[in-house]
């Protein structure tokens, strides 16, 4: 069962005492072939769970960098069915990584509920995080992954009141991630000390561990998230490292890799640290 | 004499819904805020008091009721059914979008909200709002993508001197649907103070139904007109379609009258059999964009096709998702007007009745002849002239090959 790569992943940071590094990276950034090897190196660079975002058009939700992403995604051709494609090759590696598919819900609509949820539980994915389809809408989607056993993660912000992470906690699976400022990707950074009640919040509600992310952009930033969340989440200061690579005429694999070092190392000290 | 019939169609459902259509697909962030909208504007809509400020603000300061007028000339030359204007053109900034404004800034004030925000294809939508947040002292800012800052740029400089910031967006091709992210963008960073002024009946549940009333006066009206005229209902009512507000601030109070015909007229752009147009409902596919589920033009994958239309203010690639029902319903006709065929009957229009009308009801009076003749001599079509023409004039030039 295709959710049990979640739980047991996390079960296994609670056994060691530390909260897990989840890496964003966008399919097709900045090629097919690029954003494979990127995938492949993301597990033994220090991440612990891989959100692999797919294309669209009007990524309402996001700042400029994951907006450039998500052009040179489809600049380089890379559908949905493409990012389907690029989870099964990395897959075929690595059994172990859960694999989270993020996105907003048109591209999901046109290739059909059942038909998604069936082809991402075969190329191996374990979630689906949809932007723009909250509770209220997500009933059919829903049905269609709890049918093919794969978890719909649900997100969580500064506006949910303690009534609206009740109808958030319905039906998700796997982890919650908790949007810690109100805004799109990659621009404000929250306040940890607002942070720490509401990961204790969302918890409590849901029963599940928590991810935070947006606006995690550096090691010291990763490590303060690191010590009251279950994960940390990157993806903006990760995407720009492709955006510098191309700029710099580089493979953007080596840059992307490095970042998540630094980032993961942070996040992997950050209980030892405090308990020293 | 035809009594006015209490309207018994009921769309939206409690979820936003019109059949399959609409919704409230937002990010979770905006979710408990377009819930508190929805409560919010319930609550106005139950409130005498609020309707009887509204009402005052639209007789003294828009203009309403607006004339319905019968263009002779138009009507001997096409040589049919009487056609006649509803003259939303002559309300205060010029278009009919002024009367939703007005109804959603005693909302948002009503809420305590104090920073507007907006987004604007041709500028209308963006000099209405500019115009409101003036008349209330509230900050605005208004979302334009960056093309049509371009070729809109009257409305722009109109929008600043009512004291808006005009922010030009330039992702995507820098049109309405860019505009309109960006817009969401804003909403979901800035959630404790800020009302998103949405300019046409499409966006999360509530918008589309919100807005629909608050433009349903254009209906309201042109009803009441046309039973005192002529002692009937008119045979057909004709709109320009680009999100769809004028159209179904028409549309809706005759919605019950199966006498009446509802055809709406969408931007083909260079041609329906290119990918150059605008029309959603006629070559586009149903999927979700901008907070609900509607007719949209997309590719195999699901990507938002940026469309095109001479009019930026029917230069959309989606449509307001009562449009999209009707149309399943078979209730509205949908037919579509070329640039060329809008620009040439925004010249017919300004000789034959002095009356410069703007490129968004030019595609709308591109076909206004054919219904004219479908309905036959005797009869009374309506057309709803949304916005006057003088923001288009360098435009059009342009377009004709005239230096300015």
């Amino acid at each position: 069962m295709t959710t049990a790569r979640i739980d047991a992943r996390f079960a296994a940071l609670k056994a060691e005492g530390r909260a897990g590094f989840v890496a964003y990276v966008m399919a097709g950034d900045p090629t097919g072939e690029q954003a494979l090897e990127i995938l492949r190196g993301l597990p033994s660079a220090g991440a612990d769970i891989i959100e692999l975002g797919f294309p669209f058009s009007d990524p309402m939700a996001e700042g400029p960098p994951i907006q450039r992403a998500a052009l040179r995604g489809l600049k380089a051709g890379l559908t949905l069915k493409g990012t389907l494609a690029l989870a099964r090759a990395f897959r075929e590696d690595d059994a172990d990584t859960p694999l989270i598919l993020m996105g907003y819900l048109n591209p999901i609509e046109t290739h059909g509920y059942e038909a998604f949820a069936r082809d991402a539980a075969a190329a191996g994915v374990d979630g689906v995080i949809v932007v723009d389809c909250p509770p209220e809408e997500a009933g059919p989607l829903s049905d269609a992954l709890d049918a093919a056993q794969v978890s719909l993660i649900r997100l969580a912000t500064p506006t949910s009141d303690d009534a609206r992470l009740k109808i958030i906690a319905e039906r998700t699976s796997g982890f919650v991630y908790y949007v810690s400022v109100a805004g799109v990707t990659g621009v404000k950074e929250a306040q940890a000390g607002s942070v720490a009640p509401a990961v204790e919040r969302v918890r409590r509600a849901s029963g599940l561990p928590v991810a935070v992310g947006f606006g995690v952009k550096t090691p010291e930033r990763a490590a303060e998230i690191a010590r009251i969340a279950d994960a940390v989440v990157a993806g903006s200061v990760l995407v720009d490292e492709v955006a510098a690579a191309l700029a710099a005429n580089e493979p953007a694999a080596e840059r992307v890799l490095a970042k998540v070092k630094s980032l993961a190392d942070a996040v992997r000290g950050a209980r030892v640290m405090e308990t020293v | 004499m035809n009594a006015i019939l209490p309207n018994r169609y009921a769309m939206p459902d409690a979820e936003g819904r019109f059949g399959p259509y609409g919704g409230r697909f937002v990010a979770e962030t905006l979710m408990p805020l377009i819930h508190e909208l929805d409560a919010a504007y319930e609550a106005a809509k139950a409130d005498p008091a609020f309707q009887a400020e509204l009402d005052g603000f639209l007789t003294d300061y828009v203009g309403r009721p607006s004339p319905l007028y019968l263009a002779e000339r138009l009507t001997q030359h096409h040589e049919a059914a009487n056609i006649w204007f509803k003259r939303d053109e002559l309300n205060h900034t010029g278009a009919h979008k002024i009367n939703n404004c007005m109804g959603q800034i005693l909302l948002a004030m009503r809420m305590g909200k104090t920073r507007i925000i907006a987004e604007t294809g041709a500028g209308q939508h963006g000099v209405a709002t500019a115009t409101v947040c003036a008349r209330f002292g509230l900050q605005c800012v208004v979302y334009m993508g960056a093309t049509d800052v371009e070729r809109q740029s009257p409305n722009v400089f109109r929008m600043k001197l009512l004291g808006a910031e005009v922010v030009p967006v330039t992702s995507g091709r820098g049109t309405l649907k860019d505009a309109m992210n960006e817009a969401m963008r804003d909403w979901v960073t800035n959630v404790e103070d800020t009302y998103y002024l949405i300019g046409t009946a499409a966006g999360p549940h509530p918008y589309p139904a919100m807005v629909r009333d608050f433009q349903s006066v254009i209906g309201r009206e042109t009803r009441a007109s046309m039973l005192a005229r002529r002692e009937k209902l008119p045979d057909a009512v004709v709109a320009a379609i680009g999100g769809g507000s004028n159209a179904i601030g028409l549309f809706h109070p005759f919605i019950e009258d199966a006498g009446v015909r509802l055809i709406g007229v969408e931007a083909a752009g260079r041609g329906l059999d290119g990918p150059d147009h605008a029309a959603s409902l006629q070559g586009g596919r149903p999927g979700v964009l901008h907070g609900n589920r509607t007719y949209l033009l997309q590719d195999d994958d699901g990507q938002i096709l940026e469309g095109h239309s001479i009019s930026a203010g029917l230069d959309y690639p989606g449509i307001g998702p009562e449009h999209a029902w009707l149309k399943d319903m078979g209730r509205a006709e949908y037919r579509a007007a070329t640039d060329a065929e809008a620009l040439e009957a925004f010249q017919l229009c300004s000789k034959l009745e002095g009356i410069i009308p703007a490129l968004e009801p030019s595609h709308a009076l591109a076909r206004i002849g054919e219904v004219a003749k479908e309905v036959g001599k005797g009869g009374d079509v309506v057309l709803n002239m949304c916005g006057r023409g003088d923001k288009d004039i360098f435009a059009v030039a342009k377009h004709l090959g005239v230096e300015l």
